[in-house]
């Protein structure tokens, strides 16, 4: 079998992640065992080599993201998955990626954190490590499916952002949305977008500058490319001295990205024109959402909800849409508050942002929790 | 080999960057005259990872080639990446001892037992350079560093002897005064297979030699020379003579299965069955 037929499937979290980066094209995968993003590695050492790919697992988390970025190099399209504490390691090595604009996919499956805190249990406490995870000025594309239909379409998105945009792409993930087992459709490959990145014409020099998105050569095809995570010019050759040529890269880097937010930032919206009560939820606790509003709606009151799908860059424009219809917009997350402080700066005041926050032992948080929040507050 | 020899056709036009004496010409050289030699016209078979440090710099991006210059430690993992999915291309890491057996010493091992199809070329100067002249893993006991002013408290690192316990193909050492067998060694290591580690002891004038006495980069070439001993010679000394020697040679030639030729089969092998 090479890629899993057109059809419907019972899948969990971690299979549909990895059918569909072999379907993306995923052809590398390194990464290092940690719970609860394990399954995908598993999945993936065995589905690999049976598409003519490989599968390794390295001695850590930092040396998982180094050969992601060599076999990206080489012409892959390549990926690692982890959790919490390993995706800490990689930051540096994601920052590099950034930096050299190496498209790769890193696969962070949330679990309760800080440090090793509850490793098999479900969080979202990676939220800002997902944006300010390394150093320096960056701009990352995190996405947060919230289904294991989801995992399918976004890790295939994510792969299609990396090469589109060259830089690195996150999935960030969760333990339930992983573990849990859920009907998948998957559409014939030919029905799918496959993006791939755009490859330079013999001659050409300039992969890091003159364009937006420059085109990427492999290694090993004649164009004597110069890698470097040190600040460079267009042509790959180290400049630190330069505050101009730093400025132009780093500015380059960030607008690429921020300056495509309507075309990366997808979101799920719901009665946002007419709505009192807004919310805004991403991830396993997004799931919480649909019954609560119906239930919500049931006795009159009316809901809307932004879903993110695209958490960074963060769809600033529809969030602050939301406020213009509502008064209160409800944050449910399962941390101490991580999204909660961009809606507010998004919504600048035009409505009240109200927080709904659950840690620990990987309780979700319920419907009617969630109800119960839209009640008192309407 | 008829064509003359001269570096220029595989360098692009920059200064480089290494303090005037410093060994690091010595190792490029000698690698520059191996391809030579070998009758590569150019670099385009090869792809160089580095990391950071003084030795990095050899071919990033001074080599006319394909070169990643990875961060601090990190090369021999991107070297990994990239031979595995072009194991066509001939991968060369460069690098200083602390990249290498420093902040990347897992990685090194690792390579090593997997038994990577990858040269690493690790420019031992028994220091940290880049950054001033802090206490290496390969500093040896009792020398003066800016970060052991009172002299080493630590036992030094033999990463020739490591690479040969973690399983590498090839393993040897010389110094920058035996450029000619540094040369032999590199084209040697250049027609194997799995993973080779060539050791170049190097002399670092600006942040190791005139702390420890050198007044030249000369002077240190000449210790290099003095003090160096060769692997037959060194069998019959005892361990405490030896600690101030350095011992040159090839630690180990031999064939264990490669980590590519391994893989590949499994490749085969799944996608038949699949
Ligand atoms: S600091 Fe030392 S190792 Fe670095 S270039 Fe100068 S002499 Fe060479």
């Amino acid at each position: 079998m090479r890629f899993a037929k057109p059809g419907v499937y019972f899948w969990q979290g971690s299979e549909a992640c990895a059918e569909a980066a072999l379907v993306a094209g995923c052809r590398f995968f390194a990464g290092y065992p940690i719970t609860p993003a394990t399954d995908i590695a598993e999945h993936l050492a065995k589905r690999l080599p049976q598409v003519g790919g490989i599968a390794i697992q390295m001695e850590d988390e930092i040396a998982s993201i180094g050969a992601v970025i060599g076999a990206s190099w080489a012409g892959a399209k390549a990926m690692t998955t982890t959790s919490g504490p390993g995706f800490s390691l990689m930051q540096e090595g994601i920052g590099y990626a950034f930096m050299t604009e190496t498209p790769c996919v890193i696969v962070d499956v949330q679990r309760v954190g800080p440090s090793t805190g509850q490793a098999t249990k479900c969080a979202q406490g990676d939220v800002m490590q997902s944006r300010w995870g390394t150093h320096g000025d960056y701009s990352a594309i995190v996405l947060s499916p919230n289904s294991v239909q989801e995992m399918f379409n976004l890790t295939t998105r994510a792969f299609n952002l990396a090469e589109k945009y060259r830089t690195p792409v996150i999935l960030l993930s969760d333990e339930v949305v992983v573990h849990m087992r859920e009907k998948v459709v998957v559409p014939p490959v030919e029905k799918l977008e496959i993006l791939n990145r755009r490859k330079p014409k013999p001659g050409e020099k300039a992969f890091f500058g003159h364009e937006e998105v420059p085109p990427m050569p492999s290694v090993g095809e004649g164009f004597n490319v110069a890698v470097t995570g040190s600040t460079h010019d267009e042509f790959g050759i180290r400049y630190t001295a330069d505050p101009v040529v730093h400025r132009r890269l780093v500015e380059r880097l960030n607008g690429k990205i921020q300056n495509h937010v309507d075309e990366i930032a997808e979101v799920e919206a719901y009665n946002i024109e007419n709505c009192k009560i807004g919310v805004v939820a991403y991830g396993c606790s997004s799931r919480a959402v649909y019954d609560a509003v119906d239930e919500a709606e049931a006795r009159g009151i009316s809901v809307g909800y932004v879903r993110l799908k695209t958490i960074w860059p963060f769809p600033e424009k529809v969030v602050r849409g939301l406020a213009e219809t509502a008064e209160k917009i409800i944050v449910p997350e399962m941390n101490l508050r991580q999204i909660f402080y961009e809606v507010a700066r998004a919504v600048g005041g035009e409505a009240k942002v109200i927080p709904i926050n659950k840690i620990g032992g990987g309780e979700l948080i319920t419907p009617e929790e969630l109800l119960n929040k839209i009640l008192e507050e309407v | 080999m008829s064509e003359m020899f001269s570096v220029k056709k595989y360098l692009r036009d920059l200064k480089l960057p290494f303090c005037p004496g410093c060994g690091a010409f010595t190792v490029m050289n000698a690698f520059l005259r191996a391809v030579h030699e070998l009758g590569y016209g150019n670099l385009e078979k090869f792809v160089f990872c580095s990391g950071i440090g003084c030795s990095s710099w050899i071919p990033s991006p001074y080599f006319l080639a394909d070169s990643i210059h990875t961060l601090h430690g990190r090369s021999i993992p991107v070297a990994t990446g990239v031979k595995l999915m072009r194991p066509d291309l001939n991968v060369v890491v460069f690098g200083g001892d602390g990249d290498i057996v420093g902040i990347g010493l897992s990685h090194f091992i690792h390579a090593a037992r997997r038994n990577l199809d990858v040269l690493v070329i690790m420019v031992n100067n028994m220091v940290y350079g880049m950054t001033g002249g802090q206490v290496a893993p390969t500093t040896p006991f009792k020398a003066k560093t800016t970060t052991t002013p009172y002299g080493s408290f630590e036992h030094p690192l033999d990463a020739v002897k490591l690479a040969v316990a973690a399983g590498a193909n090839y393993a040897v050492r010389w110094t920058t005064a035996h450029p000619n067998e540094l040369k032999e060694a590199i084209k040697k290591a250049l027609g194997l297979k799995g993973f080779r580690f060539i050791e170049a002891v190097s002399q670092c004038p600006t942040a190791f030699g005139r702390r420890v006495g050198f007044k030249t980069a000369g002077e240190m070439v000449k210790w290099f020379r003095e003090n160096s001993i060769t692997l037959e010679e060194a069998v019959r000394l005892s361990e405490e003579d030896l600690k101030t020697k350095i011992v040159v040679g090839e630690f180990v030639h031999r064939q264990r299965p490669t980590l590519i030729e391994t893989i590949y089969a499994i490749v085969k092998e799944a996608q038949e069955g699949g």
